[in-house]
């Protein structure tokens, strides 16, 4: 007979599990090297500098030179590149040009709002979306589903500036309910927060709603038709009962891979909204750092959407591997 | 009330069917009729066989009784009552509390049908628990004692495992458990065993067998194979097309079938024995392999691939001759035939091909040796590009090996037709269009093409109903009279191999562990784990799964067997302590000409064996 399969397998799945997801967080380095490399570079390439950008067209070439000297700017750039990482790596990612303050602190000032509208956008989005896509796979074919896919599909087809145009139209300028400058007054109460975010966070939903509903839709979709499903329905089992307990465990992988993609979209790709409800979050200060050339500003802001990103997906993988009993028992 | 398996008509029927149609509305052209018209009845504690081949709306039929149909399927009439209650009219909640409570199904693939990402104790006990039966606590209990019952290795903690750490026939017995946790009235089982080796369907065939007759259950056994449902059933009901052919008792069915198409059907299942090739043991080896060792994976420092498959394997097949390669899967069968064709290199010994070495590998060798050997594919489906006409696939080695024109090739095409028994009509149809048994027509007509003088032929009708496949059976006999082909027959089936072939090989766990002319394994002696393997294969006798002898389990061993030692070792009910785990054992030569690797001496083995050796007379 086949006999005992090994039930030490466990333990050993556990370490498997381990080894996999630090195998991913170092892949996960290795790239936010590459990319600071190639942000470095391709910052570089930029044309005009910041020392010409603060003085101005009709300062003198001597003037402009000896800012160069004091901001570093004429070291060779391998080695300003590796001072640039050194600092990276202690957290000083050097002094913002135009500001003239730390980076460190230009960010601090910024970031928080960004989480807070990616935050109250992932808190609306991601229940949404599983409801609409699992709904959809459910009622696959009928026009429910038929209903729901013509809408997601019309979302992910519309620009953001027209949402969010429609939106502050609709809102603000006829119904008065919501204010068209999403502002966070330091002090203001929670009530007063979301309703002045209300307008960015449901315009930025849209878009992640849709996608993410999309691809929630194809994974269970894909599981439905697998044997084990008819088996669970041939036990009784009623059709929440099929999803929810045997069709979701299988299909956690491909979802929470899907809201990772799209909700790194929340931190950078947010520069539209930011910028139509005038915003302070990060990706409008990213636009303003390429405006003035700031370039200590540029790298660090494209290398915290970077991290962000790869912490984002890091985190999909590390649920997915934990879904997947094949690896978490070996 | 009447007694198991009798039918008195008019009264007491647990189960009813009557009238029963079941249609696939099409889109285009109105709606084709899966099942026509069919009416059955079971009495309570009975075991009705529903059997036919593949098509014939089997499987449809029995997932009616849980008023389920497959999408795409509707069930347009009659009526199916179980117990009393009138199934088809039940609503979805009431469709919820029959199914799983009252009436139960086990798949025919266990490892399919359980749930990849949950503990298989929280699968088993979910209907229980779900249709308020009882409590976790006492649905676990119960499913312990069944796992117990069903003689499944630690019954207390293989709950806690997940289908992928567990075998095949450990999952169907699982999928038993579950199904009968919650105490059914009635259980399907669709083609439980289909998917298992016959060593391990005994096994599972006697638990099933054991588990449903304690609960009293009525049962619906859904097979192909006539022997396992001689085994099983009181009444068998022969299905083709969708019609029902013939019901009666499962003796009166087997023994004296009233209807053509199940005599067509008994007669495939016991296949008979075509006459040896003309007596040609002074021709010389057209194929001979010595000593060969092969495998998968990089080839460490040793010379042993990091997967060793195939140990020691030598054989000598010569030509016009067969030979049949039979074993487990995972034995090493196809591999075997994957180094022969080329396609995967030997780590150690030799292949002579017309007593001239082959080079390992496909790069050394010659476009002739190509054309004279050639490999057919277990599943014609994926050898055959469905896109491709019949013309187009055939067409393609007569002008690489022989560089025809096209009128020539043409030709040639309609010859090889002809010479499968095509219609030559088939030429200009897709592959995609085929019938099973057309495919694999096809696909021996394109390895014709080039010529050959070997034919590898792996599992060619494991995919094919019995009667389709005993077609093409009885196609390659005539084709190897009028072309003098050499076949290397790879089968797990022992009774095809021992009907079809001159010589046969027993492969286990990639050694040969008995070889030797046909006559030589219809009686014992035979090698321990032949012996198993000849000793599983149903016959078409009811009573056959009672009488035979009930091995006592044999108690595994730890880990696979030391380097040399005898790989049947864990599983042997014969070993010999402190000889067999200790010595490899050596070939002998038995008296009827074959040889096998066992410490065991031929006495002994008729000794052993003599049990059987009576039976069979
Ligand atoms: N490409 C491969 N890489 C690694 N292992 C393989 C590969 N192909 C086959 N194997 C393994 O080699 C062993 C023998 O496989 P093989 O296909 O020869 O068995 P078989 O006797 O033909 O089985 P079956 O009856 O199921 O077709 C199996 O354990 C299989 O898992
Ligand atoms: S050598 Fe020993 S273990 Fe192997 S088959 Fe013979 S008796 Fe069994
Ligand atoms: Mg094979």
């Amino acid at each position: 007979m086949a006999g005992t399969a090994d039930m030490a397998a466990g333990t050993g799945g556990a370490a498997t599990a381990l080894r996999l997801v630090l195998k991913r967080l170092g892949a996960g380095l290795v790239t936010m090297l590459l990319v600071s490399a190639v942000v470095f570079t391709v910052s570089s390439l930029l044309p005009g500098d910041a020392a010409q950008e603060t003085l101005g067209q009709s300062a003198t070439p001597e003037a402009v030179a000896a800012l160069r000297q004091q901001y570093g700017l004429d070291r060779p750039a391998p080695e300003r590149y590796l001072r640039w990482l050194g600092g990276l790596a202690a957290g000083d990612p050097g002094r913002s040009l135009v500001a003239n303050m730390p980076v460190a602190e230009v960010i601090a000032g910024r970031l928080p709002n960004s989480l807070l509208l990616a935050g109250l956008t992932a808190a609306v989005s991601v229940p949404l979306a599983l409801l609409v896509g699992i709904l959809s796979a459910m009622r696959q074919d009928s026009r429910l589903d038929r209903g729901l896919n013509i809408a997601t599909l019309a979302m992910v087809a519309l620009p953001e500036f027209l949402v969010a145009t429609l939106a502050v139209l609709a809102f603000s300028v006829e119904l008065r309910l919501l204010p068209s400058i999403a502002m966070v007054k330091a002090g203001a109460g929670w009530g007063e927060t979301l309703r002045s975010l209300a307008m960015p966070v449901m315009t930025l939903s849209v878009v992640v709603v849709a996608q993410m509903a999309r691809m929630t839709r194809a994974a269970v979709i894909a599981q439905l038709g697998q044997p084990y499903v008819e088996m669970a329905r041939l036990k009784g089992l009623g059709p929440a009962r099929v999803v929810f307990a045997h069709v979701l465990p299988n299909a956690v992988g491909p979802i929470v891979n899907a809201m990772a993609l799209s909700l790194s979209y929340l931190l950078g790709g947010a520069i539209i909204v930011e910028t139509i409800f005038n915003y302070p979050g990060l990706a409008s200060l990213m636009v303003n750092a390429v405006a003035s050339r700031d370039m200590p500003l540029l790298q660090a802001c494209a290398m915290v959407f970077c991290g962000a990103y790869l912490l984002l997906v890091l985190a999909a993988d590390v649920v997915a591997i934990l879904a997947n009993p094949r690896i978490r028992q070996g | 009330m009447p007694a198991p398996g009798t039918a008195v008509p008019g009264i007491g029927y647990h189960v009813e069917v009557s009238g029963l149609r079941i249609t696939a509305p099409r889109p285009d052209s109105g709606e084709a009729v899966i099942v026509h018209d069919v009416s059955f009845a079971i009495p309570r504690g009975g075991v009705l066989a529903l059997i036919g081949e593949s098509g014939s709306g089997k499987t449809t039929i029995a997932l009616s009784l849980m008023g389920h149909a497959r999408p795409g399927l509707r069930i347009a009439g009659g009526t199916v009552r179980v117990g009393g209650t009138d199934v088809l009219s039940l609503d979805a909640a009431g469709l919820s509390a029959l199914r799983g409570a009252r009436v139960a199904y086990i798949a025919q693939s266990a490892a399919a049908a359980f749930n990849p990402s949950r503990a298989i104790m929280d699968q088993v006990v979910e209907a229980a628990v779900l249709h308020g039966l009882m409590s976790r606590a006492e649905a676990e209990a119960k499913a312990v004692a069944l796992f117990r019952s069903l003689a499944l290795p630690d019954p207390e903690s293989i709950g806690r495992r997940y289908p992928h750490q567990l075998s095949g026939g450990q999952l169907q017995r699982l999928m038993a458990a579950m199904a009968l946790v919650t105490g059914p009235e009635l259980v399907i089982l669709d083609e439980p065993t289909t998917a298992l080796d016959v060593t391990t369907q005994v096994e599972v065939l006697h638990a099933f067998k054991r588990a449903v007759r304690e609960q009293g259950a009525t049962a619906v056994y859904v097979s192909h194979d006539l022997a396992v449902v001689a085994q099983m059933a009181d009444r068998i009901l022969v299905l083709n097309q969708g019609r029902v052919r013939e019901q009666g008792p499962a003796s009166q069915v087997l023994k004296a079938p009233a209807d053509d198409y199940t005599r067509t059907l008994v007669d495939a299942a016991r296949p008979a024995a075509r006459p040896a090739a003309p007596a040609a043991a002074d021709r010389a080896a057209l194929l001979e392999v010595r000593g060969l060792t092969a495998g998968y994976g990089r080839v460490g420092a040793d010379g042993m691939p990091a997967v060793p498959i195939l140990r020691d394997v030598s054989l000598s097949l010569r030509r016009g001759g067969t030979l049949g390669v039979i074993g487990e899967s995972g034995s090493g069968k196809s591999t075997l035939a994957r180094v022969i064709a080329g396609l995967v290199r030997p780590s150690g010994g030799q292949v002579l091909f017309d007593g001239a070495p082959l080079p390992p590998g496909l790069e050394g060798r010659a476009k002739d040796q190509f054309r004279r050997i050639q490999l057919v594919f277990q599943n014609a489906d994926t050898a055959l590009n469905p896109a491709h006409t019949v013309a187009g696939v055939l067409g393609r080695p007569l002008g690489f090996y022989h560089g025809l024109d096209r009128a020539a090739r043409e030709r040639r095409v309609r010859e090889l037709l002809d010479l499968t028994r095509l219609p030559a009509a088939v030429a200009g149809r897709r592959c995609g269009e085929l019938s099973g048994g057309q495919k694999q027509r096809v696909n021996l007509a394109r390895a014709l093409a080039a010529g050959p003088d070997l034919l590898l032929c792996d599992e060619v009708t494991s995919a094919l109903d019995t009667v389709v496949g005993a077609a093409i059976l009885e196609l390659m006999a005539e084709l190897r009279r009028e072309l003098g082909l050499a076949y290397l027959f790879i089968s797990h089936d022992i009774s095809t191999v021992r009907a079809t072939c001159d010589e046969v090989l027993v492969l286990y766990g990639g050694t040969v562990v008995e070889a030797g002319g046909r006559d030589a394994f219809r009686r014992a002696p035979f090698h321990p784990y032949t012996d198993l393997l000849v000793g599983s294969v149903p016959e078409l006798e009811p009573g056959w799964l009672e009488r035979r002898r009930a091995g006592a389990p044999v108690p595994s061993l730890p880990g696979p067997p030391g380097a040399g030692l005898c790989r049947f070792l864990p599983r042997c009910p014969v070993r010999l302590a402190g000889t067999c785990d200790r010595v490899p054992p050596p070939r002998r030569r038995l008296s009827a000409g074959n040889e096998t690797l066992c410490h065991h001496d031929e006495d002994t083995l008729m000794r052993l064996q003599a049990t059987r050796a009576e039976a069979a007379c």
